[in-house]
């Protein structure tokens, strides 16, 4: 048994083929640089692999999958628990969630697609906790904008109208016309001074850059044979792949971080999970964009006489302000949906309205903000289908016969779901470590998690929890649970439930506790950049993503003009 | 050959490019989804007779009739044991071994409550018997506390036969789901928008 080493020297090396890898790879290869890629899961394709417009009474088990967390039919290969590949869980509770597939988790996300603000580059500053980043709005605002333009968002731009001005405007196709049950919460949300307001998904209304609009059959999360809905396998890597510039390894677990006797990187060993051969890839820049906490364990397990504590981590940092984003949910039963006449409800695969945060944190008690996710409609019947209907309010309570048949009947399309998305406070003892004790099934070791909510997030979940209730009451309707009190966090989800989490690699002005310099380049190791969530200094009342694709951009063209200049 | 059969045919020999090399117009992805929903239907339909994974015959012949009890045959649609509801819990809970137990079990409540009732299983117990048990355990609020475990097994037993039924062609069909297609989007109808009282002004 040997260690395998590729004869070739690429230009870069990138671990991980998501949203921040295949946005590297996009702008690296156009840049023309020679760029190899390391994917831990097998190739996918849309196009070949989805499964798009099936019926859950094509599965055996209408749906139900005991390895995907979302479905049978869902796009994403991957999921908190994954064999042969274990974490633990030191403080608090943790999930990881983790994809293993051409595209990663660009393949499970609500394309839900949004800037962070000018407030959330720089929240220390306005409310003395966490972290400012050390850039700001107007630094990554030009590739923002970018990404708007090559992947597509539709959405509008309401901060003057709406004077939301953490919410910043973008460049974006129409917005599909909303839903009805969606105006019904919009009214309700109208007496409330709640804004409901356009969504912005990564679903095309109109064609773009030779992908066709979207057919509207709703079902995004299993991946759009049409390429109408925003995934890396769908958008970056193929502009990437038409440059000849584009290598590909599937099914390569990376290990480590090789570096040389001048402490730069050399490139990326792995196993290849197919035959359990170890490899070695060699490159002049390496690319992190495995995924924060993937990263992050990357580079705590490529330790060196020269590196004792890990690559890039002389601050100690790597692994530290590990955030998710907090969230709950809440259901209510509306009567006044009942007996709604039927029509196809699919749209997009995702909300047409959302809100965005409008609280004054001042004013509140908890300093960070959130945003709705609205949900409901006439949904494709699946497993679970009206599960509990004994419990639901207006109900019989159970029962059985042709008057339980008419009940279902009566509450398809009757219930709205509110699912609050917010910011966690970054704390350093929220973190993952190396597990002295355990490793995966190849052998490498594996991570260790802390993490804990404050009262910053259970002062939060409470003001959602007490929101949602009344927006539902505003609808004349009923919750179909009752609020969780403090005992349960006002039931909030554990850290990495809601799989957006970040940190861990962060970038900051000072190498003394940060990671990563303000173009996601490793302090210690200046060939090493991360491209993921592990960069973000905090998170917000926003999903990642954009912000991911906009950094790993921003960083691209960074070592572009970096590798010109001789600096690389 | 057509783009679409010869895509299908290197999907089959496995040598799709592994990244799109080319993209589905809206006209390709329609005729490939009925293309291979077809072939699904036409595997399906020369399939053998199902053969139970987990249950015996006997638990098979009482989810069956538990099945049609929870979701009869009405004016608008089939029962639920004619839409594969048995086959589906059978398959299902062959899958969720941490469920086998109770549901085994809880089939075996049954059968012990109508021997200890009417001297017959479920299933060989007349209509208004079988009736008389559900009406003890399909009520989980009036239920008396001595039968907590059978309103338990009832409970799970409505959830899978809803799953069972309102999942299957028939049962999208009645409640009227009318999406899982491509279509162009426009909003609602005015009928609906009238009934809930929005608009789009």
């Amino acid at each position: 048994m040997q260690i395998i080493r590729s004869p070739k020297v690429y230009d870069v090396c990138i671990v991980g083929s998501g949203a921040g890898g295949g946005t590297v790879a996009k702008v690296l290869t156009e840049a023309g640089a020679d760029v190899v890629m390391v994917e831990s899961g097998p190739m996918w394709n849309e196009a070949t692999d989805s499964a798009m417009l099936e019926w859950n009474y094509e599965s055996p088990t209408r749906g139900w999958s005991s390895e995907k967390p979302f479905g049978a039919f869902d796009g994403c290969i991957g999921g908190w628990d994954i064999g042969g590949e274990p974490y633990t869980v030191g403080t608090g509770a943790w999930r990881w969630f983790r994809a293993r597939m051409l595209g990663g988790r660009t393949h499970h996300w609500g394309r839900i697609s949004l800037r962070f603000g000018p407030d959330d580059f720089r929240r220390k500053s306005i409310d003395g906790l966490g972290e400012d980043w050390p850039i700001t709005y107007d630094d990554i605002r030009p590739y923002y904008d970018k990404v708007d333009q090559f992947v597509g968002v539709f959405g509008t731009n309401h901060a003057s109208e709406t004077g939301l001005h953490n919410e910043p405007d973008g460049i974006f196709l129409p917005p599909p016309k909303p839903r009805a049950h969606e105006l019904l919460i919009k009214k309700a949300c109208d007496g409330l001074h709640i804004p409901v307001v356009p969504s912005r998904l990564s679903i095309l209304t109109r064609p773009l850059n030779g992908r066709a609009a979207c057919h509207y059959c709703g079902q995004c999360g299993r991946g759009c044979a049409t390429h109408s809905n925003f995934s890396s396998v769908s958008v970056m890597l193929p502009p990437a792949l038409a440059s000849g510039k584009l290598t590909i390894i599937p099914n390569a677990m990376a290990r480590e971080v090789t570096t040389g006797a001048d402490g730069l990187a050399t490139g990326v060993s792995y196993v290849n999970k197919a035959d359990r051969t170890e490899h070695q890839v060699r490159a002049r820049i390496v690319v992190l964009a495995a995924s924060c906490c993937e990263s992050a364990r990357l580079l705590l397990n490529s330790k060196s006489t020269r590196f004792p504590d890990g690559l890039a981590n002389s601050s100690g940092v790597v692994g530290h302000y590990l955030t998710d984003s907090t969230g709950l949910s809440v259901s209510g039963i509306i009567p006044a949906l009942m007996e709604t006449p039927r029509y196809n409800a699919d749209g997009v695969g995702g909300m047409h309205l959302y809100v965005p945060w409008w609280g004054d944190n001042k004013a509140l008690g908890f300093p960070r903000g959130y945003h709705i996710e609205l949900g409901g409609g006439f949904g494709m019947p699946g497993y679970g289908f009206g599960g509990g209907i004994q419990n639901y309010p207006y109900s019989r309570g159970g029962g059985y016969g042709a008057d339980l048949k008419a009940e279902y009947r009566r509450y398809y399309g009757a219930s709205v779901s509110f699912s609050g998305r917010g910011e966690q406070v970054a704390r350093e003892d929220c973190y993952c470590e190396i597990d002295p004790n355990v490793v995966d099934e190849w052998g490498i070791p594996v991570l260790r998690f802390h993490h804990t909510w404050s009262d910053h997030e259970r002062l939060q979940a409470k003001h959602m929890q007490e929101t949602f209730r009344s927006i539902i009451d505003a609808m004349g309707g009923t919750p179909t649970s009752t609020m969780p009190g403090p005992e349960a966090d006002y039931g909030l989800a554990a850290g990495g439930v809601i799989i957006h989490e970040a940190g861990a690699v962060r970038m900051g002005s000072d190498p003394k506790t940060s990671v990563l310099n303000a173009h996601s380049q490793a302090h210690d190791v200046k060939n090493v950049f991360v491209a993921d969530g592990g960069p973000f200094a905090s998170q917000a009342d926003k999903n990642i993503t954009w912000t991911i694709m906009a950094l790993a951009w921003r960083a691209s063209e960074y070592m572009t003009d970096e590798r010109r200049k001789g600096n690389l | 050959m057509t783009d679409i059969k010869r895509r299908q045919m290197l999907q089959m020999l496995g040598a799709v490019p592994a990244v799109a090399a080319f993209t589905w117009t809206r006209e390709e992805a329609v005729a490939a989804a009925e293309q291979a929903g077809e072939a699904r239907r036409q595997a399906a339909a020369s399939n053998q007779p199902y053969t139970p994974r987990f249950f015996t015959a006997h638990e098979m012949a009482t989810i069956t009739a538990l099945a049609d009890l929870i979701l009869p045959k009405d004016d608008r649609s089939v029962s639920a044991s004619e839409t594969g509801t048995t086959e589906f819990i059978d398959y299902l809970i062959s899958e969720q071994t941490d469920r086998q137990t109770a549901i085994r079990g809880g089939l075996a409540w049954l059968d012990a409550e109508c021997l200890g009732r009417f001297n017959k299983a479920f299933v060989d117990c007349s209509d208004a018997e079988r009736r008389a048990v559900a009406d003890d355990i399909a009520w989980p609020k009036r239920a008396r506390p001595e039968m907590s475990q059978g309103v338990r097994f009832f409970n799970t037993m409505r959830d899978l036969v809803a799953t069972g039924f309102w999942s299957s062609r028939e049962g999208v069909a009645d409640l009227g789901y009318m999406g899982n297609r491509m279509t162009v989007w426009n909003g609602a109808p005015e009928n609906v928008l009238q009934k809930l009282g929005v608009s789009y002004d």
